[in-house]
């Protein structure tokens, strides 16, 4: 009983994921609502803020959904109906953060780190090389040797 | 010296753990607004039907004053958190305070206002949240404060407090006025 369960449950998962887009919101051009789905998966939903409003079920993102394929049958570009979402809610609605003034640290950020990284191992190795080449070592005393001498021989 | 440097990844480790500590006061649903200091959308709404008595909310209406758009729902619980401090605004404090009704059953949001008393000078219904987009509404309740020259100079997400009306709005909108 439980194996047939956990079969059904197993081929349930399989089935195509829910898509929060309904058959309602379509447009009747497929080519434009390739666009649409492209574009929503730009924008974020404001609501369940890791989602995009592609993906999400809240009644925002049902309304940005419309709204999208609104300004693509009024004839907008990809570009200007993105533009019109950012002008009402900021960069923020944009889940591919554009790179400009404000965002500088947050796209070369990770890069100078690495960068810093970099010239930090580069200084600690080149130090170490110089110590394994005893560059800074003085020369066995008389003493020293004799002990080092005797410390050979115990292992022989 | 050398010790010094391998103190560096300590502090470093530090600065960031810091930096993190002090993220978690903020809150992530505090978006900015991307409309502050620009005009505020011109619309045009129709009144709450039945209740037409002060008309409906169009931009033409905000113009003028220093306003306070409040953006609200019967069906939105901390709508009614701030209501009180919204009807004090109104009747008290001398700030006109304008309502977007937000997604609203008509017969819902009557009911409601003559429930919890209505400090709107008029009220405008959104029914299809369209006009809210051009705010940049994504939740309710959110207010906005209007400059004399229809801008957008101040936007508060979540209920209003007595705290954010004598801390931030009181001190803008005098500053406003005499602007």
């Amino acid at each position: 009983m439980k194996r047939v369960l956990l079969a059904t449950l197993l081929a349930l998962s399989t089935l195509s994921p829910a898509l929060a887009v309904q058959p309602d919101e379509m447009l009747p051009d497929p080519a434009m609502e390739a666009r649409a789905r492209d574009i929503s998966q730009e924008l974020r939903c404001l609501v369940c803020q890791n989602q995009s409003i592609d993906d999400s079920n809240a009644p925002l993102a049902r309304d940005l959904r419309l709204l999208v394929r609104d300004r693509l049958k009024a004839g907008d570009s990809d570009d200007k109906v993105l533009a019109f979402v950012t002008d009402r809610y900021g960069d923020y609605v944009l889940l591919r953060p554009p790179f400009k003034a404000t965002t500088l640290v947050l796209w070369l950020g990770p890069f100078a780190i690495l960068l810093l990284g970099a010239i930090g191992t580069f200084l600690f190795l080149r130090g170490r090389r110089g110590v394994a080449a005893g560059a800074d070592t003085a020369p066995l005393s008389a003493d020293e040797r004799r002990r080092l001498d005797a410390l050979l021989r115990k292992d022989e | 010296m050398r010790r010094l440097l391998y103190l560096l990844p300590f502090l470093l480790f530090i600065g960031v753990g810091v930096a993190f500590y002090l993220g978690f006061e903020r809150d992530p649903r505090d978006i900015p607004s991307a409309l502050i200091d620009k005009p505020a959308p011109v619309f045009d709404l129709p009144p709450v039907p039945g209740q037409p008595a002060t008309g409906g909310l169009s931009s033409a209406k905000l113009a003028g004053d220093v306003t306070l758009v409040n953006v609200f729902a019967s069906w939105c619980i901390p709508c009614k958190a701030e209501h009180p401090v919204i009807t004090r605004l109104s009747r008290e404090q001398g700030v006109p305070v304008y309502g977007i009704n937000y997604k609203d059953k008509p017969e819902d949001a009557l009911t409601w206002l003559s429930r919890n008393g209505n400090p709107y000078a008029a009220i405008g219904a959104d029914q299809d949240g369209r006009v809210s987009i051009d705010w940049g509404v994504y939740g309710v309740p959110e207010s906005y404060l209007i400059d004399r020259q229809g801008r957008i100079r101040f936007k508060h997400v979540g209920p209003l407090t007595p705290q954010v009306v004598e801390e931030q709005i009181l001190p803008m909108v005098k500053h406003l006025r005499q602007g």
